[in-house]
């Protein structure tokens, strides 16, 4: 199911607007500058359901710097902060 | 013949109903709820199979993976390998899955095979997948997985029959199946790899329908609203808190003249004389002025369970993540911070979840200052004697707005504190990431909000019937010895121990405008907060002889100025002594280090809350 976003932009998830659709194309750590090492953001990621193909959707955003988002990751729902999803690279 | 104890795990991710399936297999007194996370003890239980067959079960704390990030983790891991200390190994680890939601689990199942363990895949909430229009072909998931796969209604009456006839099957030829352990932790690759075969299972054996759950939706699209999401979440608290108020009142004013009665009726029927004092001043009123306050404790229980079922909590930690990031906290603190609205020893043990040692702490240090069901009593009782119960702007009762105004003080100076935490001691640091699944909403079942409700009353009952109890004997025994000489004119309390020490701190506290009565009340308050107004009960009605029948509220409104009881409500947001509580504290964080910097910058605080307030009313008049 990748190959039909081939055209639009990678972005990290992080930067995406609510209402946002998208397919991960891979996960980037050291990206985003988050707490954690590498390897346990990307386990983590991984763990909760964040694997290339994945479908995602960014269904809501906090009040403050519209942070932390709920994204939609195939079959269910996940609230992570825009540090983290910097990591997840959609398109 | 007698066949060995069966053994049992349960395992899971977070909401995947694992509580609800120990419970309905054991049936015991053990909370559902939705956060993630919230199994966080040791729970085990027995049953025995329709064979006869006698089992043990342990309910493990829900997680995604084996690799043991936090404490919890640690624990379910190490117990399946059988490396927990002082556990045996289990014989039969239940994976259970919520059936909606099958993705993550697969993933976990896949990581737990290799550990070797005879295991079995519990479809749980199977019903409420077959409603959403899911499909399961269980017995191509079962050929996939290698496993036997079974499905289960945890919640509903024979809804774990399958699952009982499989244990039965299995157990009587397990000895054959056990296989040598060949986890390892798994690499982000072989992660990735586990993932991709449990959606390439999943997609093979599982048909999802188009539409996802759209009440979920319907319900989020208003609560998680960035700007409506909050004013719900402060709405839900201030219905919470006018309920505690409105609706506990009838209930406890039939409570409270049950005591009275009592009282009276011990007065009428035994002879003048120490006896007659002790279980009139000393037991009745005093044991009866806490039990007074079961119906507040039991409403504001009521919500938090009901908020906990119905899956409201994650998301209120959603919309609190970053506001609470502004005071140095995690999203996650939110819930522990909760449960401290009923009491700090729950919420200290919930901050468990917090993975990250350091946001631990600062929620540890902090949970004391969110107004706990203890505090009610004290604050109930002066409220309802000086302010008075008229309505503002015609709907909102004035007491209950001062209640509300007390909690959200609470609120503020923890937030505050948690500032100065995060600004002097622990400033070079990343926040951890806030990370958490947004279940879909539940229907709560009443059997376990009946059932945790239960555990609270009874909890509560308990310690008025023993550490209460045993304060209110060594109060009464204060306040009346010794005796007052023959032919002494002042009122008898005035020669007793309870007034010697009393007075004697009288000097310490006059400051902040407390008299000696109030003094020797907040020495057994230690015990517990709520005994400061039994004991203040016990030593107005001993100080007032015979005519002590009247009620202590109506006895505090002619002895007090309304400084001073302003002041005893300034003290009582931060209220340091508790012994409990701080106890609580020494445990979880392994330190009297802790301990001690929480008791007194709480002591502090409340000494410095007191002063200010008492001062402010006094030069307004309030003297």
């Amino acid at each position: 199911m990748t190959d039909t976003n081939d055209t639009r932009p990678h972005m990290p998830l992080g930067l995406a607007q609510r209402g946002y659709t998208g397919v991960i194309q891979q996960l980037s750590a050291r990206q985003a500058g988050s707490a954690l090492s590498d390897i346990e953001l990307e386990s983590r990621l991984i763990e909760l359901g964040f694997v290339e193909g994945a479908r995602v959707e960014v269904l809501h955003e906090g009040l403050v710097g519209r942070d932390p988002i709920a994204v939609r990751v195939d079959s269910i729902t996940i609230a992570v902060r825009r540090r983290e999803a910097m990591a997840i690279i959609v398109a | 013949m007698e066949l060995p104890l069966l053994h049992l795990a349960l395992v899971g991710t977070p909401n995947s109903g694992k509580t609800s399936l120990f419970n309905a297999l054991t049936g015991s007194r053990q909370k559902v709820a939705n956060y993630p996370g919230v199994t966080v003890e040791r729970k085990e239980g027995f049953f025995v199979t329709p064979l006869g067959r006698q089992v043990s079960v342990v309910d493990l704390p829900g997680t995604y993976s084996l690799r043991g990030r936090s404490p919890d983790e640690e624990i379910t891991r190490d117990f399946v390998l059988g490396k927990a200390s002082g556990e045996a190994v289990p014989d039969l680890v239940l994976c259970v899955a919520d059936s909606t939601n099958l993705r993550l689990t697969i993933r976990l199942l896949l990581e737990l095979k290799r550990t070797g363990r005879p295991m079995v895949l519990v479809l749980n909430m199977f019903d409420i997948a077959a409603r959403r229009g899911i499909t399961v072909d269980v017995d191509r998931l079962a050929k996939e997985l290698g496993l036997p796969v079974v499905t289960s209604i945890a919640v509903r009456k024979g809804g774990t029959a399958d699952l009982l006839k499989l244990t039965d099957e299995i157990s009587a030829k397990l000895a054959a199946e056990a296989e040598a352990n060949s986890w390892r932790a798994l690499s982000v690759a072989e992660l990735r790899a586990t993932q991709r075969e449990a959606d390439r299972i999943i997609a093979d054996c599982v048909s999802l329908p188009s539409r996802p759950d759209t009440w979920t939706a319907r319900i989020d699209a208003v609560v998680l609203h960035p700007v409506g999401g909050l004013v719900v979440l402060a709405l839900i608290l201030f219905v919470m808190f006018q309920a505690v108020f409105a609706w506990a009142q009838p209930l406890m004013e039939l409570l409270n003249s049950g005591f009275d009665m009592l009282g009276e009726f011990v007065h009428a029927t035994l002879p003048a004389g120490l006896m007659q004092s002790f279980l009139q001043n000393g037991v009745i009123s005093g044991v009866g002025s806490v039990i007074v306050f079961l119906p507040q404790i039991i409403i504001i229980f009521l919500f938090i369970l009901l908020l906990e079922d119905f899956g409201y909590m994650a998301r209120a930690a959603f919309l609190m993540d970053r506001i609470m990031g502004g005071a140095g906290l995690h999203g996650r603190a939110f819930i522990p911070l909760l449960s401290s609205f009923a009491c700090a020893i729950p919420g200290i043990m919930a901050t468990r979840v917090i993975d990250n040692k350091r946001d631990r702490l600062t929620t540890i240090l902090i949970a004391p200052l969110m107004t706990c069901s203890a505090r009610i009593p004290v604050y109930t009782l002066i409220i309802s004697a000086f302010i008075p119960a008229k309505d503002v702007w015609g709907f909102i009762n004035l007491q209950g707005l001062v209640m509300f105004g007390l909690y959200a003080a609470g609120i503020i100076s923890a937030l505050a504190v948690s500032f100065l935490i995060k600004f002097f001691m622990l400033r070079d640091y990343a926040p951890a990431p806030f990370m958490l699944e947004l279940p879909d909403y539940k229907m709560p079942r009443l059997k376990s909000i009946v059932i945790g409700i239960y555990t609270r009353a009874k909890m509560f009952l308990v310690r008025a019937g023993t550490t209460i109890f045993s304060m209110m004997v060594l109060i009464w025994f204060l306040a009346s010895f010794p005796q007052p000489p023959a032919g002494a004119t002042e009122p008898a309390i005035d020669f007793s121990l309870a007034a010697i020490i009393g007075k004697a701190l009288e000097p310490l506290l006059a400051p902040v405008g407390f008299n000696w009565q109030i003094a020797v009340a907040l020495i057994p308050g230690m015990a517990a907060r709520e005994v400061a107004v039994a004991a203040l009960g016990t030593v107005y009605a001993i100080e007032g002889g015979k005519e002590a029948a009247e009620q202590i509220g109506q006895v505090l409104a002619t002895k007090w100025s309304l400084a001073t009881a302003l002041s005893m409500l300034a003290w009582y947001i931060f209220a340091p002594q508790c012994a409990s509580t701080l106890a609580v504290i020494r445990r979880e964080t392994g330190s009297w280090t802790w301990m001690a910097v929480t008791f007194t910058y709480m002591l502090v605080l409340a000494y410095a809350a007191s002063l200010l307030t008492y001062n402010v009313a006094v030069a307004l008049g309030a003297g």
